[in-house]
């Protein structure tokens, strides 16, 4: 097969392009993809050494291949794998078959795809938790049917007068009416409450709500009792893998598997990908994007600019303050970023031996969630609040290896261990971050450890991936995993900046294409897409 | 009432489901657990096995083994070289399938054939003229299938003779952690695998050690359930759902033959004579009626079709079978039915294999096949599509 990418220094692109693209992460490759199969003369400029971004796959040690940063799909739109033939070009996910939550007692919860089964280990706690579980995602389902519509088209902007703004906002309006009253008021909620409160209006068994809640926290800096993190719930339930709501999967390969295929299909479409090219410059003439200069100086000329870093990356370091406006400065300051999680992970020799639910039986393929209850998670936030890791952290872990062999060597296995809180903010400033990488992996393993006393013996391999880190090595700033928080005043309409939603930035020709726009971040590509087909919209 | 087979004892601890089938009088796992999912994905990223011992198994020995083989198949067995595995099919008189099935052969004077129904009837009235013993080896020998990407590397850990050297369609005889087998690189996935078959007494002995060889490249069970959802993606029809034996079709148009199910490629018409060739001959030179395709169905369509009923989209995790019309592009007439289907979670499209007349038959040709939402019966865009639908580079290497 032909390379998907080269590194820029030995092979520069002749040029013009129609459009560079900078950043060659999952959303970029699918903006590219998009572009390039509308004939668009596309170029790819990638910093790192690997494509994906934040959803890359790196074979960090010998023979065991890490998800470095993100570790799970579902959000990922069913249609852009259509439309983009991303199958044929190996994009394969393979759904986690249960959620597996050990409690420090010796008790544990397994929900996994048999309702049934489900129904009487809820029951184990409370039989009517049990028959209030289906109910409730009954409730989602019907939400994320509803929100579908809003994240697979571009944010109606309700400060517009312009025809086709309010018609969108009728339509919106419309499918709202078509809700029956009760799940107005569930979707009400769900944008006012915090996570818990809601969980509250269903359940009462703590050993449910615990790790139900932790949905609502993931990428912000929020805790679950905070107001507003039941949004942020509904926004991780409206993964869909194959037509069905609320299922979680690992890409084969590693999630850098969905990015390689995105740039797959971008190549046989025609675009051009180089990685080894850090822009450091977007060039702007006369208030217009008209290319952009790699380090070392090379210059790319393009008739249009397609950001998919984030919007500090993109205006303060690439554009520079000098060719925005004050008032736009300040609003793009006031962008919270604030990344509150980090990454171990693991290559180990056997399998972990849960000690509340001993042998390798299917629990362990799923997701595994060291959330024992809320007041675990707020402490956790306790401590993020004032500018620590938590100490007791919650985790949410995979272990890919043990439904995809070609991520680690025979009998052995990579555990994925995603991490919260880990602020970027901390207290002694975040440059602190690499004095305290190691601690923070010390602290998530004798976390871990207490519920699998065999894990330390384990470990051949470990790697600390904190906030700093994902700034430095992947230009998230602050280190967020969404490019900017998912909370709701910088949702929709409103991300990254109000009036925006439509990918084009004040600068003509540069618009933008990461999860920094709506309908923001996770593996979902929708921002790519929506940005590619805005663009060929214009 | 159905028995079980050698590797019973070990299946049923595992088929924590519950979930059994009677298969030509055995009892075989549908699914070992519930939902199924993983064995889907392990045959398609890891490795499957499946108990295939209900198959039909016939030794046929003898100097003139080749040459009454020939006379039975479509296909000229007698130019198979020794440790050759092939993929036939026979007719009665009128060209009309009987069956389909794998011949091996092993030794230039002894084959071994598996069919998907009793056959020694059908295959003894051939004997006349020929010196040849036909036995039907069925329920002396046990056999899996370890179907997908890491079979190889686990048969590696108890092979006593060069896996690699196996290619695509042949089999050997050899040791597996000392058992006598034969192994042959087919199976009913269209990816990489294997087929092993062995004595019934060493049935247990091997289970144990596939599955312990296998565990670290993730190997596990797998039942009929998903071997169903496999088989259309690769493109492969099945007896009694795909195609019905002539013998047992009470009218003409229930009868297929092996051109109508795209299976020109296993027929070999010119040479001394077999069972069905005059009519063959005349078929393919008068045109067939009818033609197997592969079909894609249109999601976008079916997404609206649920949608008007204010539900998402619904997909099954099984294959579905059973006769479904297919229409031409309008809609106005019935131009075939649609015999199986699925939705293939590696191709993210819902596929069906179909009996359509032939001018409908070019790929890119677009029909419509009832589709029903909410009792009601639609229709929904399909386009014929090449098959195999999932045809993974690994499978030959």
């Amino acid at each position: 097969m032909t390379q998907i990418a080269q590194p820029f220094h030995s092979n520069i692109p002749a040029q013009p392009f129609d459009v560079v693209i900078v950043g060659g992460g999952h959303n970029g490759l699918v903006c590219a993809a998009y572009l390039a199969k509308a004939g668009k003369k596309v170029l790819v400029l990638e910093q790192r050494h690997i494509l994906g971004g934040a959803a890359a796959s790196d074979e960090v040690f010998p023979g065991f291949t890490f998800s470095v940063f993100s570790y799970v799909v579902s959000l990922f739109r069913p249609h852009i794998v259509r439309e983009l033939e991303l199958t044929r070009h190996g994009y394969s996910v393979i759904p986690l078959e249960c959620t597996f939550t050990p409690f420090p007692d010796g008790e544990s919860l397994v929900r996994c795809g048999d309702p049934q089964a489900t129904r009487r280990e809820i029951a184990r706690f409370s039989p009517k938790d049990a028959e209030m579980a289906p109910r409730f995602s009954m409730a989602m389902t019907q939400m994320a049917g509803f929100i579908k519509h809003i994240i697979d088209a571009p944010a109606p902007d309700p400060a517009s007068l312009r025809i086709g703004e309010v018609r969108r906002l009728l339509d919106l309006g419309r499918r709202f009416k078509a809700l029956d009253g009760d799940d107005r008021y569930t979707f009400t909620k769900l944008m006012t409450m915090s996570a818990v409160e809601f969980l509250d209006l269903w359940f009462e068994s703590d050993r449910l709500k615990g790790p139900m809640s932790v949905s609502g926290i993931i990428g912000t800096c929020l805790g679950v009792r905070s107001p507003g993190t039941a949004y942020v719930l509904l926004h991780h339930y409206m993964g869909e893998i194959d037509g069905a709501f609320r299922s979680w999967g690992l890409s084969k390969g590693g999630t850098g598997g969905v990015s390689l295929a995105c740039a797959r299909a971008a190549r046989s479409f025609g675009a051009e990908i180089r990685t080894e090219a850090p822009v450091e410059q977007i060039l702007v003439k006369r208030g217009n994007a008209v290319g952009v200069v790699v380090k070392g100086g090379q210059e790319i000329k393009s008739k249009a600019v397609i950001s998919a870093a984030d919007t500090h990356q993109t205006f303060f370091k690439m554009v520079g303050e000098q060719h925005l406006d004050k008032d736009l400065i300040r609003q793009l300051k006031r962008f919270k970023y604030r990344g509150s999680s980090a990454k171990v992970n693991l290559a180990v020799d056997r399998l972990p031996e849960f000690s509340c639910k001993p042998g390798d039986g299917p629990h362990l393929k799923g997701d595994i969630t060291i959330a024992p209850g809320v007041d675990y998670l707020e402490k956790a936030y306790d401590d993020a609040k004032y500018g620590d890791f938590s100490k007791k952290p919650f985790l949410d872990i995979v272990i890919p290896s043990l439904t995809d062999p070609t991520v680690a060597p025979p009998g052995k296995h990579v555990i994925s261990i995603f991490v919260q809180y880990a602020p970027y903010h901390l207290k002694e400033g975040p440059a602190q971050w690499p004095q305290k990488r190691e601690a923070l992996g010390d602290t998530v393993i004798d976390t871990l450890a207490e519920y699998c006393p065999n894990l330390k013996d384990s470990i051949l391999h470990r790697q600390v991936v904190t906030p700093w880190d994902l700034e430095q090595d992947v230009g998230l700033t602050e280190g967020n995993i969404f490019q900017g928080e998912l909370s709701l005043e910088q949702l929709g309409p409103f991300r990254p900046v109000a009036g925006w939603s439509r990918y084009r930035t004040p600068i003509n020709h540069l618009w933008l294409c990461g999860s920094c726009v709506h309908p923001g971040g996770g593996i979902m590509g929708a921002p790519g897409e929506l940005a590619a087909k805005s663009f060929l919209k214009s | 009432m159905p028995i079980p087979t050698p590797f019973h004892t070990r299946t049923e601890k595992l088929c924590t489901s519950y979930r059994w089938t009677d298969w030509a009088g055995y009892c075989a796992v549908c699914s070992y657990q519930l939902p199924n999912e993983s064995e889907y994905y392990a045959i398609r990223h890891a490795a499957g096995l499946i108990d295939i011992t209900p198959l039909f198994k016939y030794q046929v020995v003898g100097t003139d083994a080749g040459a009454f083989l020939s006379r039975i198949m479509a296909r000229d067995i007698g130019i198979m070289g020794i440790g050759q595995a092939a993929y036939c099919c026979w007719c009665d008189d009128d060209g009309k399938i009987i069956d389909d099935g794998t011949v091996f052969r092993l030794e230039e004077n002894l084959f071994r054939v598996h069919t998907g129904e009793p056959m020694y009837a059908w295959f003894e009235q051939f004997k006349r003229g020929f010196s040849v013993t036909l036995e039907d080896v069925t329920e002396s020998i046990a056999a899996v299938a370890i179907q997908g990407p890491t079979s190889r590397e686990t048969l590696k850990r108890l092979s006593d003779f060069d896996m690699d050297s196996l290619a695509y369609y042949h089999v050997t005889a050899g040791r597996l952690d000392g058992i006598d087998a034969l192994i042959s690189r087919s199976g009913f996935t269209g990816d990489l695998g294997y087929e092993i078959w062995v004595k019934n007494a060493d049935a247990l002995p091997l289970w144990d050690a596939l599955m312990a060889a296998g565990k670290p490249y993730l190997l596990q069970p797998a039942g009929l359930d998903v071997l169903d959802i496999t088989r259309i993606e690769a493109g492969l029809i099945l007896n009694a759902v795909d195609f019905h034996n002539a013998q047992h079709c009470l009218i003409e148009s229930q009868k297929s033959t092996p051109f109508e199910l795209r299976l020109g490629w296993t027929i070999d018409l010119e040479r001394d004579p077999f069972s069905g060739q005059r009519a063959l001959i005349a078929e393919r030179a008068g045109g067939s009626r009818y033609a197997l395709v592969g079909l894609v169905l249109n999601w976008e369509e079916q997404e609206a079709l649920y949608a008007r009923h204010g539900l998402p989209v619904q997909v099954s995790t099984a294959a579905w079978r059973g006769g479904v019309p297919v229409y031409n592009r309008e809609g106005s007439r019935q131009i075939g039915r649609a015999t199986s289907g699925t939705w293939s979670p590696v191709i993210k499209k819902n596929l069906a294999l179909a009996s359509v007349e032939n001018a409908y038959a070019q790929p890119g040709t677009k029909l419509k096949i009832e589709y029903t939402v909410e009792y009601q019966r639609e229709t929904v865009s399909a386009v014929v599509t090449p098959m195999p639908f999932y045809n993974p580079e690994h499978k030959k290497d």
